[in-house]
């Protein structure tokens, strides 16, 4: 009986006193940053610029971002924050990255045997992988490993390759690549170049089959507005991209009207395409 | 002559293959095309001074050095400059070029005055001659020689050290060039203590070269170069473990030689100072060791800079069998090359040739914990965890552990028996953490600039608001 007492007295106790610290010592956390807080995906990929899902929302909540920059959070949640706080959001455009070569093993070829480290980063320290294009996708893989939304695929031919529904352009393959053939761009143009070699075209011709020669065909069949030179390849402009239909002037395939040349790659998109 | 010689930690000893060492240095024949890039050291690229279409003389100045650290570059021989562009490097990267067609008649150019009492000449005037001459450390590196001659007043330099150490195997270059040339040799070392204002000269020589012991010993015997016989061990040659074996001075964790009062100088480098001192010849050729066992006849050749690799082969009497593996350097720190287009620079020590019987493929394993690395590593680091680490990207944690102190010898490679690519690791490593440290450097800019900015902005605003009020 006596402990009972005891024990019952000093919970009593020990529960006024936490009570009493946290009411006159106790950190106010803003309510509103919690709200915005559990509308964001907790995923941590850094992809609106900050630090992760936390530092976001202090900073929408403190007025330094605007709600919209995370390129995993659905339109609801973007717009209840946008609710919450009384902003507008930024203008979204869903983005994905795309891998700008499509320089696989049927298309572009190999100079020496590589059997170092299976990864980009590391190849690079070896004659820079040895492909005979040296500006193209050594397709050992880093950019797969460091996707955290399992989005882009090797292939069999050796060329990564992005699945857009799943790629939320969060950029860390952007970083990861080192030969820096990833661009994020928005998800709804319909074409990409797919080579990122400044070279001549007879050179490049040379190394790849896939490769942009630089024949500006492109540019004639979409005007000047559309895509334009850059030196030896063409460049879309993403504000005002080109019809899908310009895809059929390019002798190489270079300039392709899918993502990353799916149409060229892996078993299972030949039967998506069967 | 008592001399005093300590061991440095760890290295191998990797069979010695120098096949080519009785080879005398043979110049090469003019070529009708050669290919200069404009980056042949450490540092920025040189900045050009031709155009396309420019007549140059042999000699002349191709392009300037643009910025602290980097070097000009000369003409190798006379002709027409036909083309600028870029050429395939060593690395396997892109560098900036200018492609040289030759005009056959190899006229010099008006060349720089020569210094040939240069006892006398004030150290100023010969540091700027080796900086006009373009000269870089030959052993490998490519550092802007005129740099490492011009130690802060407050580093006191007290020991001159000649690396002849050679220790890559297959490399004979600088074996043929002690023999060959000691009297320039000499005088080059002479020129380099006389700029650095120091007394004490060691010349380190592995015991694999007695005959070029013997006769730097015979030539030096009236001044005050101290030629010591070094036991053969792989890395003896690196500039670290030169330092501790002739002086037992360590060079402290990112310093340099000079803070511990040392200079190092390859011979080969010393050769080229001497010829730019006393003859006014800027550094447009270099002595290369083209061998393997699939070559013809391997020798020992001089080469202009921009001789392309398959030149070189092709003067060495081309190939017996198909070569597995072309290597520019030597077969422990040398770099796989995939093509022949890549010129010869100022620091192509050699090219190596294997055949399949030579080169082998390997799975790399597990590491199993061994630890011969660890008894291998001449810096004293332990390969095998950093590895593991690096494996995992723990980047952070690697450099906590020493990696970048890695001077990529190559010991640990040699010695791991799992196969496990352990210098690959450490360079890709080296690689990344210096790209960490200048993405944080260019981070922390940024937000400087963009505070200093919001400051002046509010300051302007509100210059009686009380600071931090939101």
């Amino acid at each position: 009986m006596q402990a009972v007492v005891i024990l019952l007295s000093t919970g009593v106790l020990a529960g006024l006193a936490i009570a009493l610290v946290v009411k006159f010592f106790g950190v106010q956390s803003d309510p509103l940053l919690e709200e915005v807080a559990a509308l964001t995906p907790g995923a941590n990929c850094g992809g609106c610029g900050y630090a992760g899902c936390a530092a976001y929302a202090d900073a929408m909540v403190s007025g330094e971002a605007k709600p919209g920059l995370c390129p995993a959070m659905s339109e609801d949640n973007v717009k209840k924050i946008s609710a919450l706080l009384g902003v507008t959001s930024e203008v979204r455009v869903r983005k994905v990255a795309v891998i700008c070569c499509r320089g696989d093993d049927d298309m572009a070829t190999r100079q020496a045997f590589y059997n170092g480290i299976n990864n980009c980063r590391d190849a690079m320290q070896v004659a820079a992988g040895a492909k005979t294009c040296t500006y193209g996708c050594l397709g050992l893989g880093a950019c797969a490993r460091a996707c955290p939304y399992g989005a882009i695929e090797i292939t069999s031919k050796r060329l990564a390759v992005v699945h857009p529904e799943l790629c939320v352009g969060c950029g860390k393959c952007v970083q990861t690549c080192p030969k820096k053939l990833i661009k994020l761009v928005p998800a709804s143009a319909p074409l990409h170049v797919l080579c990122s070699s400044p070279e001549k075209g007879v050179t490049k011709r040379k190394a790849c089959k896939a490769a942009c020669i630089g024949c500006q065909k492109c540019v004639k069949a979409a005007g000047e507005g559309q895509i334009r030179m850059n030196g030896f390849l063409a460049v879309i402009n993403y504000g005002d991209p080109p019809s899908a239909e310009i895809a059929s002037s390019c002798p190489t395939g270079a300039l392709s009207a899918s993502i990353a040349g799916t149409e060229q790659s892996g078993p299972e998109n030949e039967v998506i395409n069967a | 002559m008592p001399e005093i010689i300590y061991q440095f930690y760890g290295g191998v000893h990797p069979p010695q293959a120098k096949i080519s060492s009785q080879d005398a240095i043979v110049s090469a024949p003019l070529l009708e095309r050669y290919v200069i890039p404009l980056q042949m050291h450490i540092g920025a690229p040189a900045r050009l001074l031709v155009q396309k279409g420019n007549k140059v003389l042999r000699g002349q100045m191709l392009a300037d050095a643009s910025a602290f650290v980097s070097a000009p570059i000369h003409a190798p021989t006379s002709g027409l400059i036909k083309e600028v562009t870029t050429c395939l490097g060593v690395l396997g990267t892109q560098l900036p070029a200018v492609i040289l067609e030759s005009d056959g008649e190899d006229t010099p150019a008006e060349p720089l005055a020569p210094i040939p009492n240069w006892q006398d000449s004030a150290p100023a005037d010969l540091l700027r001659r080796i900086g006009d001459a373009g000269i870089v450390g030959m052993g490998g590196a490519a550092f802007p020689t005129v740099i490492k001659l011009s130690p802060p007043p407050e580093k006191k330099i007290d020991t001159l050290i000649i690396n002849g150490v050679e220790c890559e195997p297959c490399l004979t270059a600088d074996h043929r060039l002690m023999l060959e040339s000691p009297d320039k040799i000499i005088a080059g070392m002479q020129i380099c203590a006389r700029i650095l204002g120091v007394k004490r000269i060691l010349l380190g020589i592995e015991k694999n070269k007695s005959d070029a012991v013997d006769l730097m010993r015979n030539k030096t015997q009236d001044t005050s170069i101290q030629v010591c016989a070094l036991d053969v061990r792989y890395p003896q040659g690196a500039e670290k473990q030169l330092i501790y074996t002739l002086t037992k001075r360590k060079v402290p964790t990112g310093g340099l030689p000079m803070d511990i009062g040392c200079v190092v100088q390859n011979v080969a480098s010393v050769y080229a100072i001497a010829e730019a001192v006393i003859d006014g010849t800027p550094l447009y050729q270099r002595i290369t060791t083209v061998t393997g066992t699939p070559l013809q006849s391997p020798g020992n050749w001089r080469f202009r800079v921009g001789t392309p690799y398959a030149e070189a082969i092709r003067l060495a009497g081309g190939v017996t069998e198909d070569p597995v593996k072309i290597i520019s350097g030597g077969p422990m720190m040398g770099v796989a090359v995939y093509s022949l287009d890549i010129p010869i620079t100022k620091n192509t020590s050699g090219i190596l040739l294997m055949s399949g019987a030579e080169v082998s493929q390997y799975q790399s394993k597990s590491c199993i914990r061994c630890g011969r690395c660890n008894d291998t590593c001449p810096m004293q680091l332990m390969p095998g965890i950093l590895s593991v680490q690096i494996e995992n990207e723990s980047f952070d944690l690697a450099e906590s552990w020493h990696v970048m102190d890695c001077m990529e010898c190559g010991c640990c490679s040699y010695i791991c028996p799992a196969g496990r690519p352990l210098v690959q690791h450490m360079r890709r490593a080296k690689a990344d953490v210096t790209a960490l440290h200048q993405a944080a450097k260019a981070a922390k800019a940024a937000k400087e600039a963009r505070e200093a900015k919001e400051a002046a902005k509010e300051a302007k605003n509100s210059p009686a608001s009380a600071p931090g009020k939101k």
